[in-house]
């Protein structure tokens, strides 16, 4: 989809490949300034892009993110195929973590990946299924007025 | 403070972006938990950290870090430096430990990200 209302993109990401991991949210980042959005938008949508790549490098095979920029807001989608979250509330409490020692040597796994995407955000929904994957929606209003 | 400033308080190499010590730095934040830097990190902040991998300078050009130091005579990655270089994020390093070196650059005046609480 490409028209004058908006645009869409696709990004897949690689479990476990922590070489290139946020390479995504670089390049999302430099799209969204290239078209002029807002910077402290774009800051808030980077970090929630980044954590969330940064999960799918750390516990899921792959994923796919998909970028959707409308004059109203950014829609980052992320559904991703791995091992599933077993119990979300848990999950999204700060400081919760199943990280391995591999993922704390890269500097993550503080358990505050979910929260601080859900704090970056506007609207944040997440779905999963234990052994299949779990899926996110990350939205940011353009209009600045309608966050609180 | 200028980088320069900070480069001769720490006694710190510069690894990449020797052109950029002119850059004007107002506060700073010291971690080694990427997941920590992306929820208090703010614009502009120079980041104190003793990891060395790319995902340090990542994590710093996501939050839009002005330059990173690191602590206890660690050095970045080749990947890290490469990174860096890409994106213009000046690294130093230095041989004090985190606690000293936070401390020589606040006790300098460079503020941190979060307020003190004030004096009653």
């Amino acid at each position: 989809m490409d028209n004058e209302n908006g645009f869409s993109l696709q990004f897949e990401i690689k479990g476990s490949n922590f070489g290139s991991a946020g390479k995504v949210s670089t390049e999302i980042k430099e799209i969204l300034q290239e078209i002029g959005i807002d910077p402290s938008i774009i800051r808030r949508a980077a970090i929630a892009t980044y954590e969330a790549e940064m999960n799918v490098v750390m516990y899921a095979n792959r994923g796919t993110l998909s970028l959707t920029v409308t004059p109203k807001n950014l829609h980052i989608r992320l559904d991703d195929e791995g091992s599933g979250i077993e119990d979300i509330n848990l999950a999204m409490q700060e400081g919760y973590s199943t990280a391995t020692d591999e993922m704390r040597e890269m500097g993550f796994g503080a358990g505050m990946g979910l929260p601080n995407i859900k704090k970056n955000s506007d609207e944040f929904k997440i779905s999963s299924v234990p052994g299949k994957g779990t899926s996110l929606e990350i939205i940011f209003n353009l209009n600045q007025a309608e966050r609180a | 403070m200028t980088l320069k400033e900070i480069k001769e308080i720490l006694q710190a190499e510069v690894i990449t972006g020797g052109d950029s010590l002119d850059l004007n730095i107002e506060f700073a934040g010291g971690s080694d938990l990427m997941s920590d830097v992306l929820a208090f990190g703010k614009p502009g902040i120079l980041l104190l950290t003793g990891l060395t991998n790319a995902q340090a300078v990542r994590t710093a050009d996501i939050i839009e870090a002005k330059a990173i130091v690191y602590v206890r005579g660690k050095k970045p990655t080749p990947e890290g430096i490469e990174l860096a270089k890409e994106k213009g994020i000046p690294l130093l390093s230095t041989k004090f430990i985190m606690y000293s070196a936070c401390g020589l650059l606040f006790s300098s005046g460079l503020r941190g990200v979060s307020k003190l609480p004030e004096k009653k």
